[in-house]
C-alpha cells in the first residue's frame, strides 16, 4: 500500500497501440481534439503524435499515438518506434505508464494476438473494442465481461467517430489511474516481460486467441458484404484499373484547379506585402533581404501550400476509406516491373505538384530501399514550379501551330513530351537503381485490405491540419535559411559605381555563373543562363525572374513573360532553348527538395547522390539535345 | 465432389478457390527476409494452420497479387510468397 504515493511530477502518459486500420487515430482525435502536436522522433523520420486531455475525473493525461503495427517485432522504422516506446527503449522518450490497445471489433481474431503480446509487459492495459457500431451491424455479439475475464484486462466498447463514443474508455482510464496511484505504477523498465516471439510462440498466441474468442464471442461478425461486392468492381483488372485511373486523373485535376484561386490570393498577398515594405522601409540591404530574400524566397515555396492541402485531402480520403490499399494492390505488379512498391504511385503522383510533399508522402512505404528508390525519382516528375520555365521557353521558341491535321497543338505536344520524358526516365532510373545500388528481392507484400468505411470529417480535417503545419514549419526553418543564403549570394557584393550591367552580374552568384559558363558552354548555355541557374537553385521558377533582371526588363507577371519571350527569341538559338528544356527535365534545381530528402532519409549521403546523378543526367540530356539539334537545324 | 487429395501451395490457387491452411513452409520461397521471418509475418497476418481461406480477387497482369479472405479479414499478398502457405482444397478443385 505504501509503494509510490509520491505526487507525480508529470501527468500520467498513455500510449495508444493497435493494428493498422483499427481506428486508433480516430480514438486519439476523439480524446485530444486539436490539442495534439506532431513532430518527429529524434533521429528517425517517424511522426510522433502526442496530445493532452482532461479525464472525466479531472486528471490531466498525456497520450501518444504510436504507429499501427501487427506485432512488437518491428518490420519497418514506424513499427520500431512502437516497439521501442512501448518497451521503454526509446532514447529521450518516457516509458508509457499505461497502454490503451485499440482493436477493430470486427476483426478480433487478427487484433487480439498483439493484445496478448502486450500483456506480457506487465503494465496496466485497457482494451478498447473500437468500431462497435460496425460490429453490431455485422451481427456480432461479444460478451465484454467474459472477454475481460479471459484476457485479464479491462475491456470497453468504443465508437470513436461518434460524439461521446469513447466515454466508457475515458471512464476506464480514470479507474486505471486511480488503481495505479494506490497500488503503484509498474516499474519503469518492464521489458524483461517481452522477448521476440518465435513462430511457435505466435502459434500459441493464436490458439489462445481462438480459445478466448470461442468463449467470449457467441455470434461472430458476418463478412462485410458491401466491401466484397465493391471489391469485385474496384479490384477487377479492367474496371478496377479504369476507376483507379479516373480517381488519379480527378485528383491531379483538382490539385491544379482547386488550388488556383488560393494560390493567386497568396501571390497577390505577397506582392502587396512586398509593395508595402517597399514604401515602409528605406532602401537598403535589410529591405532587400526581407523583400527579395525572405518574402520572395519563402513565398515561392509557401505558394504551394494550397496544392499540398488539396493533395493531402485526397490522400487522406483514400487512406480513410480503405481505397489506398486497393490502389497499391492494383498497381503492385506493374510498379513491380521497375522494382517499385505499389504504394509508390501516390508519392510520385504528388510530385507532379511539388516534389516536397511527394517525398513526404513516401513515408507510407515501409521498406527503406523501396522508399529510397521512390524518393530518388520523385524530382523527375514534372513539378508545377517547372511550368513557368517551360511555358516561357515554349512561348518563345515553339511556333503556335497545330499538327496531325489540327488534332493537337504543337506547344501542348512539346509540353506533353517534357512530362513524358520525366516519367519515362524516372521509371528507367528506378529500374536501374533496383538492379544496382538498391539491389535485393522486393519486400513481400503482406497487406490487409480493410473493410470500406466512410471517412470522418474530423479525422480528415485534423490530418490536413497536421500536414499543413508540418509543411509550413519546414518552410519556416530549412527553406527559410536556404533562401537567406541564396539572397546573400545574389546580392553581395553590390554593383560598383557606374555599373553598366545588372547588379546581379557583380554578385557572388554572378561570379559563380561566370565560373560555370565554360562548363555549360558545351550544352549551349550562355552566361545569362548560367547566371540564372544559380539563384534558380532556390526554386526553379526564380530563374524566370532572374532572366528578366539580366535582360534588364521591367514589369512582372504575364507582361514580363511576354516581353522576356521576345527578348529570348532574339538572343538565344533554338538548340540552346531545347537544351535548356532538357536540362530542366532532370536538373535538381531545387534546394527545398534536397533539404527534404535529407530530412526524410536522415542522411547527407542520399541528397548528395541525388544531386550528382540528377545533374549528370541533366548535363547528358542537354548535351545530346544540343548537339542533335545543331546537327539537324544547323547552328 | 472430390475432396482435395493433397497439399498444394496457396500461390497456385485460382480465383474462387476455398481451402484450409495445413502448414507453412517457406523453404521454396526466394525472399529478402531472414529465414523464418516470412513464416512469422504470415502467422501475424492470420495465415496459420486451421484458417479457412478463399481467393477473392486477382491482380493484373498475370493474376498477381491475390486478395485472400482469411477467416474474417482480407489479406493481399503476391503469389510468390503465398507459395509458403500449404493448403488443402475444400471445394474439390484440381490440385
Amino acid at each position: 500500500m505504501t509503494k509510490s504515493k509520491l505526487p507525480r511530477a508529470l501527468p500520467p502518459r498513455l500510449a495508444l497501440v493497435g493494428n493498422p486500420n483499427s481506428g486508433k487515430t480516430a480514438v486519439f482525435n476523439a480524446m485530444t481534439g486539436s490539442r495534439q502536436k506532431v513532430a518527429n522522433y529524434a533521429g528517425v523520420t517517424v511522426e510522433r503524435k502526442e496530445g493532452l486531455f482532461v479525464s472525466p475525473a479531472g486528471t490531466r493525461v498525456r497520450v501518444v499515438d504510436l504507429p499501427g503495427t501487427y506485432s512488437l517485432r518491428a518490420r519497418s522504422p514506424d513499427e520500431e518506434v512502437t516497439r521501442d516506446v512501448v518497451l521503454g527503449r526509446m532514447e529521450g522518450e518516457e516509458t508509457p505508464d499505461a497502454i490503451v490497445f485499440v482493436a477493430d471489433a470486427t476483426n478480433l481474431r487478427l487484433n487480439l494476438r498483439l493484445a496478448l503480446e502486450l500483456k506480457r509487459l506487465g503494465r496496466p492495459i485497457i482494451l478498447a473494442l473500437n468500431m462497435m457500431d460496425a460490429a453490431a451491424k455485422q451481427g456480432m455479439a461479444v460478451d465484454t465481461a467474459e472477454l475481460s475475464a479471459e484476457l485479464g484486462m479491462p475491456v470497453v466498447s468504443t465508437i470513436a467517430i461518434e460524439r461521446g463514443g469513447i466515454q466508457s474508455l475515458l471512464d476506464q482510464i480514470d479507474r486505471t489511474i486511480q488503481v495505479a496511484e494506490v497500488e503503484g505504477w509498474s516499474p519503469v523498465r518492464a521489458e524483461c516481460g517481452w522477448s521476440e516471439p518465435s513462430s511457435r510462440d505466435l502459434r500459441d498466441y493464436h490458439h489462445e486467441v481462438e480459445r478466448i474468442l470461442s468463449r467470449a464471442v457467441s455470434t461472430p461478425a458476418r463478412p462485410h458484404l458491401a466491401t466484397r461486392r465493391l471489391d469485385g468492381i474496384l479490384l477487377h483488372p479492367a474496371t478496377g484499373l479504369l476507376i483507379l485511373l479516373t480517381v488519379l486523373f480527378l485528383m491531379f485535376q483538382a490539385v491544379f484547379s482547386w488550388a488556383r484561386l488560393p494560390m493567386e490570393l497568396i501571390n497577390s498577398g505577397l506582392t502587396e506585402l512586398t509593395a508595402w515594405i517597399g514604401t515602409a522601409m528605406d532602401d537598403g540591404p535589410l529591405r532587400s533581404l526581407i523583400a527579395d530574400g525572405i518574402i520572395a524566397g519563402v513565398g515561392s515555396v509557401v505558394i504551394f501550400l494550397p496544392q499540398i492541402l488539396v493533395l493531402f485531402f485526397f490522400i487522406q480520403l483514400l487512406e480513410d476509406t480503405g481505397y489506398m490499399a486497393r490502389a497499391a494492390f492494383l498497381l503492385d505488379k506493374m510498379m513491380g516491373g521497375v522494382g517499385l512498391h505499389g504504394r509508390a504511385f501516390i508519392p510520385l503522383l504528388s510530385s507532379f505538384a511539388c516534389a516536397v510533399p511527394g517525398i513526404m508522402a513516401a513515408r507510407t512505404i515501409e521498406n527503406r530501399t523501396d522508399r529510397i528508390a521512390t524518393i530518388m525519382i520523385a524530382p523527375l516528375m514534372t513539378c508545377s514550379a517547372r511550368l513557368p520555365v517551360y511555358t516561357l521557353i515554349i512561348a518563345a521558341f515553339v511556333p503556335d501551330t497545330t499538327v496531325w491535321g489540327g488534332w493537337a497543338g504543337l506547344p501542348g505536344l512539346v509540353m506533353f513530351g517534357l512530362y513524358a520524358a520525366g516519367i519515362i526516365s524516372g521509371l528507367l532510373v528506378a529500374f536501374v537503381m533496383k538492379r544496382t545500388v538498391l539491389k535485393g528481392a522486393r519486400e513481400p507484400l503482406l497487406m490487409q485490405l480493410p473493410a470500406y468505411r466512410l471517412p470522418h470529417p474530423r479525422n480528415v480535417a485534423l490530418g490536413l491540419y497536421d500536414r499543413g503545419k508540418a509543411f509550413l514549419m519546414r518552410a519556416g526553418t530549412t527553406i527559410f535559411a536556404l533562401m537567406v543564403v541564396m539572397w546573400f549570394l545574389g546580392s553581395f557584393p553590390g554593383a560598383p559605381e557606374g555599373a553598366t550591367e545588372p547588379a546581379i552580374r557583380y554578385s557572388v552568384a554572378g561570379a559563380i555563373g561566370h565560373a560555370l559558363e565554360p562548363l555549360l558552354a558545351p550544352i549551349g548555355f550562355n552566361w545569362q543562363i548560367a547566371l540564372a541557374l544559380v539563384p534558380g537553385m532556390a526554386a526553379r521558377e526564380v530563374a524566370v525572374g532572374v532572366l528578366g533582371t539580366i535582360y534588364a526588363l521591367s514589369g512582372s507577371g504575364d507582361a514580363l513573360r511576354t516581353s522576356l519571350a521576345t527578348a529570348l527569341t532574339q538572343s538565344w538559338s533554338l538548340p540552346t532553348a531545347l537544351s535548356l528544356l532538357a536540362w530542366y527535365v532532370f536538373a535538381p534545381q531545387c534546394l527545398a527538395t534536397l533539404g527534404v530528402v535529407r530530412r526524410e532519409l536522415n542522411s547527407r549521403m542520399w541528397p548528395a547522390i541525388m544531386f550528382v546523378f540528377l545533374t549528370s543526367l541533366a548535363y547528358g540530356a542537354a548535351f545530346i539535345t544540343y548537339r542533335a539539334a545543331i546537327a539537324v537545324l544547323g547552328s | 465432389m472430390v475432396t482435395g487429395t493433397g497439399r498444394c501451395p496457396l500461390g497456385g490457387l485460382p480465383k474462387g478457390a476455398k481451402a484450409e491452411i495445413v502448414g507453412l513452409d517457406e523453404s521454396s520461397v526466394i525472399t529478402s527476409l531472414h529465414p523464418g521471418e516470412l513464416e512469422r509475418r504470415l502467422i501475424e497476418m492470420g495465415l496459420v494452420e486451421g484458417a479457412q481461406i478463399e481467393i477473392l480477387h486477382e491482380g493484373f497482369p498475370r493474376r498477381d497479387p491475390i486478395a485472400v479472405r482469411v477467416n474474417d479479414h482480407t489479406v493481399a499478398l503476391r503469389r510468390a510468397e503465398a507459395n509458403a502457405v500449404m493448403v488443402l482444397r475444400l471445394d474439390g478443385g484440381a490440385v
